[in-house]
């Protein structure tokens, strides 16, 4: 039996068996690497053997997952190769590196398959045609960029980055410094927190609720346009209204993500030493003051790390285009004409707006990644 | 110099008693002042707080009124127009397209989500570990590559995973059997994938505070790696990895990018299900406030009742990058 044959046994039980027995299964794997992983330095002549067992095992668990002879034996080598050899020398004693590929496999191994060289085989393939058959050159990049709606496309995630951080940025900080200290806070924060474990579909049909239109002659079911009509407007047509219909998709994802800028932003301010504000109130400061020049400064590194996840929250916007007008009437960003691009059959054409979007990340998380460097090197 | 406060051990009652006399020694004077300052503040808190939960309320009180009564007046004016109902839920679970209904799906939410946590958070939790408290040569640079992993948007990888998966190649060349249209296992084998470089980086944070002298004692009573892990990591970090487990259920629980790629036909989430019926049905608001209810309850329950949890893996992960 083959890993592909037993999920397609596993498929055919009915979900609520799938789920203890894919479990089971995964526990067991991963208490073998873990007494494998136990009994890796103990010296003596039957840890020896269970060692060597573990470099059989190796190799016959390749053959079962992957069903190939050649892995097997490349594994088998290179299993017998480092543990003979690199392992004596290694610097935590012996038996160390083999603990370490215990740890480390399952997780580079994901990580390596599945985001690394994926990652190359996309941008591979925004140079091809669209069915990967052969090689174009720049023709893909060539057509998003010549192509007015494409670049509308690009506009609007733009557009997307400009406001969504900033905009629920700056409102969790005012509504953190708000309730800062008032009875009930953590009530309050309750509701403004409550749309995070609100799913980005559900939040979007929420809205698409909010935002129903009906002709001016009848009765308004979205609540905003009856607030419209109330102050005697003429109800709008939200979501095809160009180009504020962006605005209006932008404003979800505010209503959502306000609530993580406040709660990381809220504990943030209670860092800040008290002795600080103590000394701004004495030197007779006013609330607006004292929120410029002590607070802000005191939570600055929050601040910025609140930008740059919701940033990157924003640049990867799926969900919330998908669900309410799918990128109709010019809404479109990025990461949806991804996936109708690949719907569509045009491999190359969405590799080459995945990229796009990968380019458009990379300088944001390069900058949390030198961050961390830093800190790390303070240790 | 200061004095730091104790915490004395009293009870409950004891605790309510001190406080009262505090209270009362507070000068009427000092209080009304409070109030004044905090008066404006609590009113705008108030009116932001509703205007916050106006969306979602809107959302609940629709999906028990009447198809006929949603469509034609605003939930607002529900003391005008009275009438509740149970159909909108019962129809709801009902419908769907031609292979499978919303209850299904719901089932299926489950399904994807309970292994693709529980996956995710261990080999994390192994590699967390790793990262750690075992010193290798590159582990700086191998541990930073991983945190920068997050650059690849999960756009970035559907085509290959899904030849993958489908074809068993990688550049065109066979790799693996193929798993095909075998029910789950593509998503869960997905979201492991996705998850795995915030998780590990997270549970690095929680995992790298434990004091060293524990890891020391058990190294001299002569403890090697696994049982450390299992034995003295594992335990003192489970509220920590209560919060990221938090974290990946909501996660999972929304997506819908993975779910439209890899979770196709008779497997698809609660989420797919509704985003498809958003554009089939977009104006049978009837069935789709109650199916976004549907699929909101389990988040929301978990949300509610673990949030002390949530909140701190946010803080643990988001403070120290």
């Amino acid at each position: 039996m083959s890993v592909s044959s037993f999920f397609q046994w596993l498929s055919t039980l009915s979900p609520w068996l799938q789920i203890p027995i894919v479990v089971g299964v995964f526990v067991i794997v991963v208490g073998l690497i873990l007494f494998f992983i136990e009994i890796a330095p103990r010296p003596g002549r039957m840890y020896t053997i269970i060692r060597l067992a573990a470099c059989v095992l190796g190799p016959a668990l390749v053959l079962w997952l992957l069903q190939s002879y050649q892995w097997a034996i490349g594994a088998a080598a290179v299993l017998g190769l480092l543990f003979f050899f690199l392992d004596r020398r290694a610097k935590g004693g012996q038996g160390s590196l083999f603990q370490l590929v215990g740890f480390l496999t399952p997780a580079l191994l994901l990580v390596g398959v599945g985001l690394v060289v994926a990652t190359i085989q996309t941008t591979v393939q925004s140079f091809m045609n669209s069915s990967s058959t052969q090689f174009v050159g720049w023709d893909n990049y060539v057509w998003i960029f010549t192509n007015p709606q494409n670049v509308r496309v690009i506009i609007n995630t733009v557009l997307w980055v400009l406001i969504a951080p900033i905009v629920s940025t700056a409102a969790g900080l005012a509504y953190a410094y708000f309730i800062d200290k008032i009875r009930g806070e953590k009530y309050y924060k309750i509701f403004v927190f409550l749309p995070m474990a609100i799913s980005f579909v559900g939040a979007s049909i929420i809205w698409r609720f909010m935002y129903t239109y009906r002709p001016p002659q009848g009765e308004q079911i979205g609540f905003l346009n009856q607030v419209i009509v109330w102050f005697g407007g003429q109800p709008i047509n939200f979501l095809s209204v160009e180009p504020w219909n962006n605005l209006f998709l932008i404003v979800v994802f505010i209503w959502i993500q306000t609530g993580f800028a406040m709660v990381l932003l809220s504990a943030a301010i209670k860092g800040v030493p008290t002795e600080q504000i103590e000394a701004a109130e004495l030197d007779g400061t006013n609330g607006w003051q004292k929120f410029w020049n002590v607070i802000v400064p005191g939570i600055r590194g929050a601040l910025i790390v609140v930008l740059t996840t919701i940033s990157i929250g924003s640049l990867k916007v799926f969900d919330i285009v998908r669900t309410m007008t799918a990128g109709a009437s010019n809404t479109s960003v990025l990461a949806n004409e991804v996936y109708t691009q690949f719907r569509s059959f045009e491999a190359g054409r969405s590799g080459a707006f995945a990229v796009i979007l990968f380019l458009l990340v990379t300088p944001i998380i390069v900058y949390n990644a030198i961050q961390l460097k830093k800190q790390r090197e303070l240790r | 110099m200061t004095v730091a406060p104790i915490d004395l051990p009293i009870d409950d009652q004891d605790a309510r008693r001190i406080k009262r006399g505090e209270a009362q020694l507070e000068t009427p004077l000092r209080r009304t002042k409070r109030r004044l300052t905090s008066r404006w503040a609590t009113a705008v808190a108030i009116l932001i707080a509703i205007a916050w939960t106006i969306p979602t309320f809107g959302l609940f009180i629709s999906s028990f009124r009447p198809a006929q009564l949603i469509q034609t007046t605003g939930w607002w004016t529900i003391f005008q127009n009275w009438g509740w109902t149970f159909d909108n839920y019962a129809e709801a679970l009902q419908s769907g397209n031609s292979q499978l209904n919303m209850a299904q799906a719901f089932v299926n939410s489950f399904a994807i989500t309970l292994p693709a946590v529980l996956i995710p958070i261990t080999i994390g939790m192994l590699a967390a570990y790793a990262f750690a408290w075992m010193d290798f040569r590159g582990k700086n640079i191998l541990f930073i590559g991983v945190f920068a992993l997050q650059i690849v948007p999960i756009q970035m990888a559907l085509v290959p995973l899904l030849l993958l998966f489908s074809k068993g190649t990688i550049f065109g060349f066979p790799i693996i059997q193929a798993i095909g249209q075998a029910g789950y296992a593509q998503v869960w084998i997905a979201h492991t994938i996705f998850g795995l470089p915030l998780i590990i980086y997270l549970l690095h944070n929680f995992v790298s505070e434990i004091p060293g002298e524990v890891m020391e004692a058990a190294r001299i009573d002569g403890a090697g790696h696994g049982q450390i892990f299992f034995r003295i990591i594992l335990p003192l970090t489970t509220p920590a990895i209560a919060a990221v487990a938090i974290f990946q259920f909501l996660w999972v629980w929304a997506d819908l990018l993975v779910a439209l790629i890899y979770a196709d036909g008779a497997v698809a989430p609660i989420t797919k299900l509704l985003a498809e019926m958003t554009g089939s049905r977009g104006q049978d608001w009837y069935l789709l406030t109650a199916g976004a209810f549907i699929a909101l309850v389990v988040p929301l329950i978990v949300f509610l009742s673990l949030q002390r949890y949530f909140v701190r893996g946010l803080l643990a992960g988001s403070t120290k990058g």
